[in-house]
């Protein structure tokens, strides 16, 4: 009995995991859906757009249709072929009648526009390119990940202790 | 409560909790202000030229100057969640090409504590008013507005217009002196 007794806490415990990271995925999913961004929260990784936002600042982003594009707004965007995306601010917008946008950013804390970091040849931004618009921000949360990022051997620490940390707990 | 370790770890979650409600008190506080105050713009000069693009796509594009006065008192701006404002200047109007434009001419960053006050005379723009083709000449219709991007401690970052903008004809003519 005391075997029995083990296994059905074992598959409870497993299930107990399961359930939390079903919730987790579940929530991501309905605020993607939500705000219309493939990434509704992202953290601030260079320091392009200081004073406002420094490295590990956390923003909440939106990219509904029907919130169009102006000039003064914070974009996050992904330059086409490159994964990561990039925190900066419309400096020029030219929309055509039908919806059509083209527009150019520029890091608050940089001298220049972006054009220097858009593709070769390219010299506007539009809407497929954009990730969301920040409209909410807590500052220092994402330190977290970007310590992650730099220091695996940290990330691999804090995974190992959560699983130890889920495995031994008993409720 | 009777090891460090478990002492050390009530402190902590709780230091965090307390963290946390200060911030959504920070946020749910100043979530609805409205954050709008009189602005007055006054142009003095406008001044216009034809030529290649050399910000970006080399097309011959109409490029406008605008020299201006801007004053507004921003204290009013400001509360316990606001940790900057980004002031910008910008110009609206609309061309036969293009339904909507938008260029931002100048901008600012004011930081909390220092002065709120704007006062500037004769400010020429920071950025080259490149238009997309040749939409500028004889536009009878150019809105310049100054807005504001509030950064908050923690919370919304809310865009905001200030109320006064001015609008401005351009010339049907191009000129071609060296000056500006």
């Amino acid at each position: 009995m005391q075997c029995c007794a083990f296994v059905l806490q074992l598959y409870y415990q497993v299930l107990n995991f399961g359930m939390i990271v079903s919730s987790a995925l579940m929530i991501w999913k309905g605020l993607m859906v939500v705000t219309g961004s493939e990434s509704p929260i992202v953290v601030v990784l260079s320091g392009s757009m200081e004073p406002a936002f420094h490295r590990g600042d956390l923003l909440f982003l939106t990219n509904r249709v029907e919130d169009p594009i102006r000039v003064g707004e914070i974009v996050v965007f992904r330059i086409e072929g490159r994964e990561i995306p990039i925190v900066h601010r419309v400096l020029k917008i030219h929309e055509k009648e039908n919806g059509d946008i083209k527009f150019l950013t520029k890091g608050d804390n940089n001298a220049v526009d972006d054009r220097g970091l858009y593709k070769q040849g390219q010299h506007w931004l539009e809407k497929k390119d954009v990730v969301g618009r920040a409209r909410g921000f807590v500052p220092y949360i994402g330190i977290v990940t970007i310590l992650m990022n730099d220091y695996p051997k940290f990330k691999y620490a804090v995974l190992f202790m959560l699983g130890l940390f889920v495995l031994v707990h008993r409720e | 409560m009777n090891t460090v370790l478990s002492r050390a770890n009530s402190l902590f979650a709780f230091s965090l909790s307390v963290m946390a409600a200060l911030t959504f008190g920070c946020f749910v506080t100043t979530a609805f202000k409205d954050r709008r105050v009189p602005v007055d713009i006054h142009v003095s000069r406008v001044m216009l030229k034809n030529v290649d693009d050399f910000t970006g796509p080399r097309e011959r594009s109409d490029l406008g100057f605008v020299t201006f006065d801007l004053s507004a008192d921003l204290q009013p701006v400001f509360d316990w969640n606001v940790k900057q404002l980004f002031i910008y200047l910008s110009a609206e109007y609309t061309t036969r090409s293009n339904a909507l434009n938008q260029v931002v001419l100048w901008d600012k960053i004011v930081l909390r504590g220092e002065s709120t006050k704007l006062n500037l005379r004769d400010m020429k723009s920071k950025y080259f008013f490149f238009d997309d083709g040749n939409g500028l000449r004889a536009n009878k219709n150019i809105t310049l507005t100054l807005s504001w991007n509030v950064v908050p401690n923690a919370g919304i970052l809310p865009l905001v217009a200030g109320s006064g903008h001015v609008s401005l004809p351009f010339p049907d003519m191009y000129e071609s002196t060296k000056s500006y």
